[in-house]
């Protein structure tokens, strides 16, 4: 009799017209969440739109006079400025994705199919610890500690390297010697302190992995165990049944958690912001060891955004508006690229 | 008799309080203005600015308001633009700041403060800018201004340059590039230090300006950024508030035919020996055009002067017993010395009386 009762009583609390509202109101508070965030991510784009506005629309001379940092000649107006900083934020980011991506998909592999089940473990929660780092601890770091020991590995390898573009020093004199005969001029090359790009790029790449290995980690775990044992059964060796059965099948989760990271690493301010030298007139520099030759938007609005003035204000926000569109973009190509190869992925 | 003996009693008690408060009042506070204790000071005090003033700022508030329990002082390091905004729009009883006003903001400042004496410039802070260096063994070089210019716009690249050997006799000066520190953000130091070079050397081809203006070596955010770079790297040099020159080496800048270190008494010399500014709202406006060529003697006119703008007259008895009691404070030796202790700026000296004797002059009503 009383088991009875008891098991009737939860069909009974939710019975009739009250499991009703509760079905209802539950539905309702779901969709308010969503909604709630389209609401926000329009604000937001109101926002940016509406204070941007003076300083789009304001013709350069009067922007000059307004804002120190602008001036009323080629290349250093707010749309050079802008583009430069634009150029900035991409280079460090793709250099930071170009670092982190390959070692994540390698630490999530190993913590996934290599090590042993305890060891697995205790990386997976390491490697979380990473993510749980405040950024400007990063920047500490990277600037005290981490560039003036890499300084020595920064001049080696530009020494080694600078006949290409991308790996050159600034151009700090030029001499000119006689050989044989002729004059030689050579030009001398510095990656100065240190704080250049790729300094900043490997700091911010340190920042991504732990976000990228977790997702691949996630992926690669959920790979159908019957497409790895059939790999296996077939002959294959580890390494083969990683290529055929486990990446085809965790490629997109891979390509998200890579967008992710880049995500993060556009928007990251306050790491670049201690670590790189910014220039201080726009450049559009190849070389990623050339100091004072790169800046980020979100590390730019940092520097600029205390001394400035309401215009000063408004241009800062047309930059913010910039990372914004680039963030979008980024995401909706994850997305696209995500939708697209899922259908043949195995996924399904 | 009976009430006569206790109104007695009363009286006593009471003058043995008064008599106790008197000696805790000498005994343990810094009383900076004695003759103001007969009217006690309460209420908000209210100022904007320039942030070079923030830790002077901070180190008067707390000695001003141990003296006076009952005033609040706020200080918001909002830059010198906007402080100066803040004063016009009547926000803040006085700004800070590190320009002087504009001719605009010379009238504005006429119908926002009472009477028609408008607002005036009062120099409570003069700081030396140092410049300096990190090279091993090296703790001191001369440098002309042609000289500083040419290695900040990048035309001298190595320490052992001719021109730097030629103006110091008997250094090793190492075969090493010279890699360049300035301010990344803008700041009020970079504004004196490019106006020093634009003045005082034909080789600087830029105008004065908070924002660095080329891009030759690597930014620093802020003073501690700047010192950073050139304390963690062999071959840099930089510039920055002398306050925070430690153990780094220090350029002594040509003056005339001599070479002057930084100091403090250097710093106060320049500003004295300048002239005022054309502009300027009568004699109690002490709006200094900085002579960065001058040739008084040990004057060492790389210099950063900040001002207090405050009105000639305030009609609020209350405000304006505030701002001058307190800014006698900021002008007193005592209050220089306060501040010379927590951010390292020079007594402004014999100044200070002449300030103190124009805040007498401030009118109420």
């Amino acid at each position: 009799m009383s088991t009875a009762t008891e098991e009737r009583a939860p069909e009974q609390a939710f019975a009739g017209p009250r499991r009703d509202i509760l079905n209802r109101g539950f539905a309702g508070l779901s969709r308010g969440a969503a909604i709630t965030i389209l609401v926000t991510l329009a604000l937001v784009a109101t926002f940016l739109v509406k204070e941007a506005l003076p300083a789009l629309t304001a013709n350069p001379s009067d922007l000059a006079d307004q804002v120190d940092w602008l001036k009323d000649e080629p290349g250093r107006s707010l749309w050079p400025v802008i583009a430069s900083l634009v150029f900035g934020t991409v280079i460090i980011a793709s250099l930071a994705l170009a670092i982190a991506a390959p070692v994540s998909y390698g630490i999530a592999l190993f913590i996934s199919h290599y090590a042993p089940r305890r060891m697995a473990a205790g990386l997976g929660y390491v490697i979380d610890l990473l993510a749980a780092i405040p950024s400007v601890i990063y920047g500490l770091w990277g600037a005290f500690i981490f560039i003036p020991a890499i300084l020595p590995a920064l001049e080696w390898i530009e020494r080694s390297f600078n006949w290409l573009p991308f790996l050159r020093g600034r151009v700090i004199a030029t001499e000119t010697t006689m050989v044989n005969g002729q004059e030689v001029v050579t030009q001398v090359f510095s990656v100065g302190t240190g704080r250049v790009a790729l300094s900043a790029g490997i700091v911010l790449a340190i920042m991504i992995l732990p976000i990228i290995t977790a997702v691949t980690r996630e992926v690669f775990l959920q790979t159908p165990v019957l497409h790895e044992e059939a790999a296996l059964a077939l002959g294959a060796t580890r390494w083969e049944m990683i290529r055929m059965a486990v990446i085809p099948f965790g490629k997109p989760g891979m390509i998200g958690a890579t967008m992710l990271g880049l995500g993060r690493a556009l928007g990251e301010t306050m790491a670049v912001f201690m670590i790189l030298s910014p220039w201080s007139i726009p450049r559009f520099s190849v070389s990623v060891l050339e100091p004072s030759a790169h800046n980020t938007i979100a590390a730019n609005i940092a520097l600029k955004f205390p001394e400035a003035n309401s215009m000063g204000v408004s241009a800062l926000i047309a930059m913010g508006l910039a990372l914004f569109v680039i963030t979008l973009a980024v995401n909706m190509l994850a997305r696209w690229i995500i939708s697209r190869r899922s259908e043949f992925s195995g996924a399904n | 008799m009976k009430i006569a003996t206790r109104i007695g009693a009363v009286a006593s008690a009471a003058a043995l309080t008064l008599a106790l408060t008197a000696c805790s009042d000498s005994g343990t506070t810094a009383t900076p203005s004695a003759s103001d204790a007969a009217v006690p000071l309460s209420g908000e005090l209210n100022g904007a600015g320039a942030s070079s003033q923030e830790k002077a700022s901070e180190a008067w508030r707390a000695e001003f308001q141990n003296a006076h329990p009952a005033v609040t002082l706020n200080y918001d390091p909002v830059g010198s633009g906007g402080g100066r905004t803040q004063f016009l729009d009547g926000a803040v009883s006085y700004a800070g700041s590190d320009s002087l006003m504009s001719a605009d903001e010379y009238a504005t400042a006429v119908t926002r403060c009472d009477g028609t004496d408008g607002a005036i410039h009062l120099p409570v802070y003069i700081s030396p800018i140092a410049i300096l260096f990190n090279l091993e063994g090296i703790s001191s070089l001369n440098m002309s201004p042609d000289v500083i210019a040419q290695v900040f716009d990048g035309q001298i690249t190595k320490w052992d340059d001719a021109a730097i050997v030629a103006e110091n006799p008997g250094v090793d000066l190492p075969n090493l590039a010279i890699t360049v520190v300035h301010r990344s953000d803008e700041s009020g130091t970079t504004k004196n230090f490019t106006d020093y070079l634009a003045k005082a050397s034909e080789a600087w081809p830029y105008d004065a300006s908070g924002e660095w203006a080329n891009n030759v070596g690597e930014g620093g955010q802020g003073t501690s950024g700047v010192i950073d770079l050139v304390t963690g790297t062999n071959g840099t040099i930089g510039y920055a508030d002398a306050s925070r020159a430690g153990a780094l080496g220090a350029v002594s800048i040509k003056v005339g035919d001599d070479w002057v270190p930084f100091s403090p008494a250097g710093a106060a010399a320049a500003v004295s020996a300048s002239p005022l500014a054309e502009g300027a709202n009568g004699a109690n406006d002490l709006a200094y055009k900085l002579d960065r060529t001058t040739t008084a003697d040990g004057a060492y006119p790389l210099v950063l002067v900040s001002y207090v703008i405050m009105c000639q007259q305030y009609d609020d008895a209350a405000e304006r017993a505030l701002v001058t009691s307190y800014l006698k404070y900021v002008a007193s030796d005592e209050g220089q010395n306060v501040a010379s202790a927590a951010a390292g700026s020079s007594p402004i000296g014999p100044l200070g009386t002449r300030i103190e004797g124009i805040l007498d002059e401030i009118a109420a009503g």
